[in-house]
């Protein structure tokens, strides 16, 4: 999932990758840089989603070259637009684009399944965020600051994991702004917890 | 074989002895002979104004358009031979259109110039075309304010704070540089444009024109517009009075 704060973006996601019933991965980084200041949080195939977060990170290098400045974050949702739409009929990928950029500031964009693309406050993908639209909707507010925003995203992906079998693991985050991107790392014991029956 | 050119100008992937490439600098003299095309940027927009000088006096004004829109944003005016500016016109819209489709944003003037410097680059190095015969003045707004370029028929490219070419241009661009562009609003250079278009008129070798005005500005919230007819009418007055003073000082 991805947040847009006052001043800036948390993105955070479990860290389960599976195939079939076995997880493969139980330390995935699923948050994966596109830019200096925009990263994206994939849900969906692995293979399918990387693929396409290495051309997208292509493009974008390409970008800052010819252009003599860093994308925006709009800049390199809409090159994920274009690949996951273009190829939709043979591709499984769900993307969040999330970043800061000094035209627009914190962004997120949603660009799930059928290629299209949404431009939110916030965004929740994957398997196991059918789980908590009602928790975030609830507890979702404009404005947020960074400490409240990832409270927030650690508590929501905390739920969805404890409740999707798809998910689990650990939660990793990220928090963008003007002053760069800082990682934070939450080990499977210390997740939040709440009621579990 | 004429004692000129002696041979080296009959194909454009062939050089002269000292370099150069003839039928891009005739290229360039077919733009020369064309009516003079001017382009201004100023501190909240930029003005393209071209002298359409009249084919014949049956034309219905406002036809054959030597100033065109590329995008939303983006006016092209140019110099030349009229069917090579369509073509590269067309080439414009095609770029702009193509680059909202992969960037989701509007297409910056640098971008825009680059592509078409490279379109038009091609064309000087196959013997099987020729060169463009125009010059194309690319003015638009985009995220970083206005922006000036202009396309020459050799595809180089340069930004300019203001720009002449065709037969006018070294009276235009005189006039051009007296100018105080960066201090100056869309609504004054519109006068001022229109002002040099009248001056680099030369009556006595052609009689009739049309003149073309453009602009995108602050006022027109950025979009490519040509200028309203009461605007045209006030900027024509200016020009009138401002060359009958100067008559008088002379």
């Amino acid at each position: 999932m991805a947040v847009e704060y006052d001043g800036g973006v948390i993105i955070g996601a479990d860290s389960r990758t599976t195939t079939g019933s076995y997880i493969a991965n139980r330390v995935t980084d699923k948050l994966t840089k596109i830019h200096d200041r925009i990263y994206c949080c994939r849900s969906g195939s692995a293979a399918d989603t990387q693929a396409v977060a290495d051309i997208v990170h292509y493009y974008v290098q390409m970008y800052s070259v010819q252009h003599a400045e860093a994308p925006t974050t709009k800049v390199a949702a809409t090159l994920f637009r274009e690949l996951c739409y273009n190829n939709r009929d043979n591709l499984m990928a769900g993307v969040i684009v999330a970043g800061w950029d000094k035209r627009d500031g914190p962004s997120v964009y949603s660009i799930p399944l059928g290629g299209s693309l949404h431009k939110q406050a916030y965004a929740i993908g994957g398997s196991g965020s059918s789980y908590i639209y009602g928790y975030c909707d609830a507890n979702y507010r404009p404005n947020m600051t960074q400490d409240e925003a990832i409270k927030f995203v650690k508590n929501s992906v905390s739920l969805a994991m404890s409740r999707d079998g798809s998910s689990g693991g650990t939660i990793r985050l990220a928090i963008i702004n003007e002053q760069g991107v800082e990682r934070i790392f939450v080990p499977g014991d210390q997740l939040p917890t709440f009621y579990e029956g | 074989m004429t004692s000129i050119g002696t041979g080296y100008d009959l194909s454009v992937s062939t050089y002269s002895p000292d370099g150069r490439l003839f039928q891009v600098e005739y290229a360039s003299k077919a733009v020369d002979n064309s009516g003079t095309a001017i382009g201004l940027k100023v501190k909240d927009g930029v003005i393209l104004a071209v002298e359409k000088l009249a084919q014949s006096k049956m034309l219905v004004p406002g036809s054959n358009l030597r100033i065109q829109g590329a995008d939303l944003h983006v006016g092209i005016a140019t110099s030349g031979l009229l069917a090579d500016t369509r073509h590269l016109v067309k080439r414009a819209r095609d770029e702009a259109r193509s680059y909202r489709d992969v960037y989701g944003v509007p297409i910056p003037g640098k971008i825009m110039a680059e592509r078409l410097g490279l379109y038009v680059q091609a064309y000087t190095s196959y013997s099987s075309v020729r060169p463009f015969g125009c010059s194309t003045l690319v003015g638009m707004v985009d995220a970083d304010g206005p922006q000036l370029y202009m396309v020459e028929p050799s595809g180089t490219y340069w930004g300019y704070h203001a720009c002449a070419v065709g037969k006018g241009k070294s009276v235009a661009r005189t006039e051009l540089e007296k100018l105080k562009l960066s201090e100056m609003t869309a609504r004054q250079a519109i006068k001022e444009a229109t002002r040099i278009i009248y001056t680099a008129h030369d009556e006595a070798k052609d009689k009739e024109f049309e003149l073309e005005l453009t602009w995108i500005s602050a006022e027109t919230n950025g979009r490519f517009q040509r200028v309203p007819k009461e605007l045209v009418a006030e900027a024509e007055a200016f020009a009138a009075d401002s060359m009958n003073a100067e008559m008088e000082d002379d």
